[in-house]
């Protein structure tokens, strides 16, 4: 008897039990993979294969694999492969730091919403609808071309035309979870606010914003290669969308200096909505016991 | 004899409904000793989980407040502390057990951490020391090899361990008020047992009162000091627990005994029908009505119960809002 009850019952986190639905799902398991691969060439790339990305190293136009160029040079004789290393770092970055900017504002704006209620969700919530119902793209080439076209200012561009998704997610979460007896049974407790806002509700509100903010990623990779595509970005810098903007009046020409950075885009943004609808499935406790 | 532990006077609670605000609880008076088990007796709807709500400074927000009354708890108004007032009581000197232990912990932290949080932040213990009184507490309330599950997540315990858990939270900082709000309806009846020994042999132990919210009239008559039955917001019966169940002076009171059936099955040999209190709880609308708002159940009522709220007439130690409560 005594021996029995010795053994310790193995815990297990709720994270943990996501980890193991997350790694039953196999195209999710591929997408990270892809992932883990792209983020190890954006870190790694810029030192395996050295050099500056914008010198012209050959003739303009060479087709992929001719003269030792793996993917050939662009309109400027520049090598693809190299734009395409240096970019995977821009693109990554901007991308994850926009998701960044994009579920920190989220967040916040949504928890007060939805903690507070009454008139503080009032407000916030009209300035979210405020924010949803401008043209995200429109609004964000005004930001671009008011600010600068830097790095940063569009990281922060996308970021503010893409949060109230997120606002409104947990709003909705915070609003279903507040109500729920663990909560009450916190205030009963005399849990200030803000811990209740924080260390109560967001730890069980998280799961559908990790979902969001992962798709995040991805949506915002493509909204800078549609920004970059349209000029709207740091001529100084190599992203994935700017090797398609500068090559697209050759598209007829050189096909493969466009379709190069477009695979690499759409591979990207592929492999992080597996991840992302791997993260659901494992988050989402009514898909969980399957 | 001292000033009771919590003296509640003239309470009034009001919801506000579309049509206009509606007292949930009226007129409602009672007071609670230390060391004493009070129990709150009736249907549901009738008001007994508000009253709690209302003590604890919870009634859901933008539809409940208190329209009048005092809530004395050691002689200061609860309803007019500021929030940083409230939540020093809260958990610390009052502290409530909720009906649902499923859902009354938090899925995403141990239960030794939730344990050990509430000793944080009132006892202002360290990291270790509350995960050690953590340990100790469970250990407390009878879990079985606590220093292994004090790591458990509330997912892995079965319910009548989690509403274990959520007692040894609610005795952590050994309060001086335990309100415990129908907390074995939930869980099966050898759990209901046990739950209520562990929670009268804590009780005891840190000289604790308790509120007792149930409408499990033999877990009152095991339990409880005083009780008081509620109906429709308002107090029908008041009194110890012994001469309100053997000889009770409202007709409500009378039906809520009636329909238990191994009570009166051991007072007597012979086996009376098990009877019911005909009808349901008056609508909202007709709370604050200006009558016994029993009159349309009772066997009793006549014109006088339909046209005047009947006033609380003493029995010695007992009090009954019934006209005819001479005669019940």
């Amino acid at each position: 008897m005594s021996q029995i009850e010795n053994i310790p019952v193995k815990a297990r986190s709720p994270f943990s039990e996501a980890f193991e639905m997350f790694r039953r799902n196999h195209a999710a398991v591929v997408g990270l993979v892809v992932l883990a691969i792209i983020v190890a060439v954006a870190i790694v790339g810029p030192m395996v294969y050295p050099g500056n990305p914008f010198d012209m190293v050959w003739a303009p136009f060479t087709p992929p694999g001719q003269e030792g160029y793996l993917l050939g040079t662009d309109y400027l004789g520049r090598d693809i492969l190299s734009l395409l290393i240096h970019g995977a770092k821009v693109s990554l970055t901007v991308g994850i730091s926009a998701a960044l900017v994009t579920v920190t504002i989220g967040i916040t704006v949504g928890a007060l919403a939805g903690f507070y209620l009454g008139w503080v969700e009032e407000v916030l919530m009209r300035v979210t609808e405020f924010f949803q119902v401008l043209p995200t793209l429109l609004f964000s080439m005004v930001i671009v071309a008011l600010f600068g076209a830097s790095l940063p200012m569009i990281t922060l561009a996308i970021g503010l035309v893409s949060w109230p998704a997120v606002a409104r997610i947990t709003r909705a979460e915070f609003m279903r979870i507040r109500e729920l007896e663990y909560v009450i049974a916190a205030r009963a407790g005399g849990v200030k606010n803000a811990k209740l806002i924080f260390s109560v509700i967001l730890p069980n509100a998280l799961p559908p914003i990790i979902v969001q903010a992962a798709l995040m990623v991805g949506s915002a990779i493509l909204f800078e290669a549609g920004l970059s595509f349209l000029g709207l970005t740091d001529p100084n810098v190599a992203s994935w969308g700017q090797i398609i903007g500068s090559n697209r009046e050759y598209i007829l020409d050189a096909s493969y200096a466009v379709t190069v950075p477009g695979v690499a885009i759409f591979v990207t943004v592929l492999a992080i909505s597996l991840v992302g609808d791997g993260l659901n499935d494992a988050l989402n406790p009514k898909l969980r016991q399957r | 004899m001292t000033d009771p532990l919590l003296k509640i006077e003239n309470l009034r609670i009001e919801l506000k409904l579309r049509s206009g605000p509606i007292p949930v609880i009226d007129d409602l008076s009672l007071e609670l000793n230390a060391g004493e088990t009070l129990s709150f007796v009736g249907e549901s709807g009738c008001g007994k989980s508000m009253t709690a709500l209302a003590i604890m400074g919870l009634l859901p927000e933008k539809v409940g407040s208190i329209g009048g009354g005092r809530i004395l708890f050691q002689g200061n108004d609860m309803a007019r502390m500021n929030p940083a007032e409230l939540r020093a009581i809260r958990g610390n000197e009052i502290s409530m057990i909720f009906q649902e232990p499923m859902t009354s912990l938090n899925p995403v932290y141990t239960v030794g951490e939730q344990i050990a949080e509430v000793l944080r932040r009132h006892k202002g213990m360290g990291q270790a020391d509350a995960w050690k009184r953590a340990t100790e507490l469970m250990d407390a309330v009878r879990i079985p090899n606590a220093k292994a599950r004090v790591g458990d997540y509330p997912h892995q315990m079965s319910g009548g361990q989690r509403q274990r858990v959520m007692i040894a939270i609610a005795l952590a900082c050994a309060p001086k008020i335990l309100i415990a709000d129908e907390p074995t309806t939930a869980l099966d009846v050898t759990v209901q047992a046990q739950i209520f020994d562990l929670l009268r042999d804590l009780g005891r132990d840190t000289g604790t009162a308790t509120i007792l919210i149930t409408h499990d009239m033999g877990a009152v008559a095991e339990m409880a000091d005083r009780m008081v039955v509620m109906y429709a917001g308002r107090k029908a019966e008041e009194g110890p627990v012994e001469p309100v169940i053997s000889h009770p002076r409202h007709p409500y009171t009378k039906g809520l005994i009636s329909c238990v059936p191994h009570l009166l099955a051991e007072l007597t040999e012979e086996r009376p029908d098990l009877t019911e209190v005909p009808g349901i709880v008056p609508s909202l609308g007709s709370f604050g009505a200006d009558a016994c708002l029993f009159a349309s159940r009772c066997y009793m009522a006549d014109a006088q119960c339909r046209n005047a709220r009947p006033p609380e007439v003493a029995f010695g130690p007992q009090t009954s809002a019934c006209w005819k409560a001479d005669i019940v």
